[in-house]
């Protein structure tokens, strides 16, 4: 879910601690009480039970899916050896 | 970017098929140890192209599924009481306790709620203040800092008429007792992917240390879970034993400490019962006693029945992965998802409806 908008201190828990995260279109409201490091509008989060748990970087996401890429190729390499 | 669809393309999964045959190069008995997992790894066909000699078991990670039956009877006679309103999580409704269940007692009249976060049990209780809403909590570390911040958020706004029942229950020490019964030889664990986000992969250290044991955090899509197994097969096959982390875009070696010091402000470890456990030293949380208007036992003065569980059912040992659902006598026979006898055939996390949903012939 990306974050399109966030209210709240992380430091003050007496108040609203929110972020509007954007869902496939769908805006929703989750609480950031207890995420590992408040957010900023852009970042992904990991939720659960309405609570957000984990922020993510836009660069973390695309890195880690160029690993996923780089791993796959290499899986695939000896197989294609093996035909040629 | 969704960051979902692309863990589970053919196109990254399928040389991870491959590279698992390769890997496993001598036999292995994995478990793994969240309820999550075991639905995740049985909707993706995963156990289907598991190579020979990789053996894989369900482990304790379901929570509705460890509760004690004492705790289902409490939560249902809660629930019977005049001016209580009590919320829940879904997977709750329909666990049977010694007689009955909460979907029983709505059905006779109990004011029962099913909530989607414990933040929407908190505005119940202001929609409702001539009732007293009780949270039935049940969980493992990913979902009790929202319940803990829930009651500071209760205490904050000085909402009164709202409690936590907490039996909430934290990771590690199950794994312990399990792995201290020498009739379970195992070799590795695959370690919970959101369990994880909270405590850290660095908690599986410990286990690694005491047990020998192959450890290796990951997440719920097609290729998490093929990477996972592809390095629990790779540790096993080359002697090496450590933590590994396939799931860093949600897990840290560190966890989450901002939730952590939620919990710690609000809860205190305790001893708890695990069905088919038992009581386990330091397993559980109870809410401290600076919060202890919002806690429900002590609101209530709840003394905990004596229960036993329904005859016939194996949860208690295929919790402990001493048997598989096949081996329950009740198993698709007396007990099944419309009529449940134990608490493994009802949770979207429990090993016996995976089985029923997944796993049958």
């Amino acid at each position: 879910m990306r974050v399109t908008r966030v209210t709240g201190d992380p430091d003050d828990f007496t108040t609203s601690q929110l972020a509007e995260v954007d869902a496939d279109g769908i805006s929703k409201e989750v609480r950031l009480d207890v995420i590992d490091r408040w957010p900023i509008v852009g970042d992904y989060v990991i939720v659960h039970a309405g609570f957000a748990i984990r922020a993510l970087e836009e660069q973390e996401a695309k890195t880690s899916l160029a690993l996923l890429q780089q791993m796959a190729d290499s899986y695939s390499a000896p197989d294609e050896e093996s035909q040629s | 970017m969704k960051y979902l669809d692309e863990f589970r393309d053919a196109k990254f999964a399928k040389p991870l098929v491959a590279e698992l045959e390769r890997a496993v190069t001598k036999p292995l008995r994995i478990m793994e140890v969240c309820g999550s997992h075991t639905m995740a790894i049985f909707r993706n066909g995963i156990r289907s192209i598991l190579p020979q000699g990789f053996e894989l078991i369900s482990g304790p990670g379901c929570p509705v599924c460890v509760t004690s039956a004492s705790h289902m009877d409490a939560f249902i006679s809660m629930a019977d009481q005049e001016n209580v309103r009590v919320a829940i999580f879904g997977d709750l409704f329909r666990v049977p306790g010694t007689v009955g269940s909460l979907a029983d007692a709505s059905a006779r009249g109990a004011k029962v709620d099913i909530v989607y976060s414990p933040m929407d049990a908190l505005e119940l209780a202001k929609q409702h203040p001539d009732n007293t809403i009780v949270f039935l909590g049940v969980g493992f570390e990913t979902t009790t800092p929202g319940i803990a911040a829930t009651i500071l958020a209760a205490k904050n706004e000085k909402v009164s008429n709202f409690t936590v029942f907490s039996t909430h229950k934290v990771m590690p020490p199950p794994l312990i007792a399990l792995l201290d019964d020498p009739g379970l030889q195992l070799d590795g664990l695959l370690c919970p992917g959101h369990v994880s986000a909270i405590i850290g992969a660095g908690a599986y250290q410990p286990l690694v240390d005491r047990y020998n044991l192959a450890c290796v955090v990951a997440g719920f899509e097609t290729v998490d879970l093929l990477n996972g197994l592809i390095l629990l097969a790779r540790q096993i096959g080359q002697g090496v034993r450590k933590v590994e982390n396939t799931y860093p875009r949600v897990v840290s070696w560190e966890g989450n400490g901002r939730a952590r010091k939620m919990v710690d402000q609000i809860m205190e470890p305790v001893d708890t019962e695990w069905r088919g456990l038992g009581v386990i030293p330091g397993s559980g949380l109870a809410i401290r006693k600076e919060y202890e208007d919002f806690d429900a036992e002590v609101r209530f003065d709840i003394i905990l029945p004596e229960a036993s569980e329904a005859r016939g059912c194996r949860c208690g040992e295929i919790l402990k992965g001493m048997n598989t659902p096949e081996q329950c006598p009740l198993f698709d026979t007396r007990c099944s998802p419309a009529t449940p006898v134990g608490p493994c055939m009802v949770s979207s996390e429990g090993t016996c409806a995976a089985y029923h949903k997944y796993g049958r012939d």
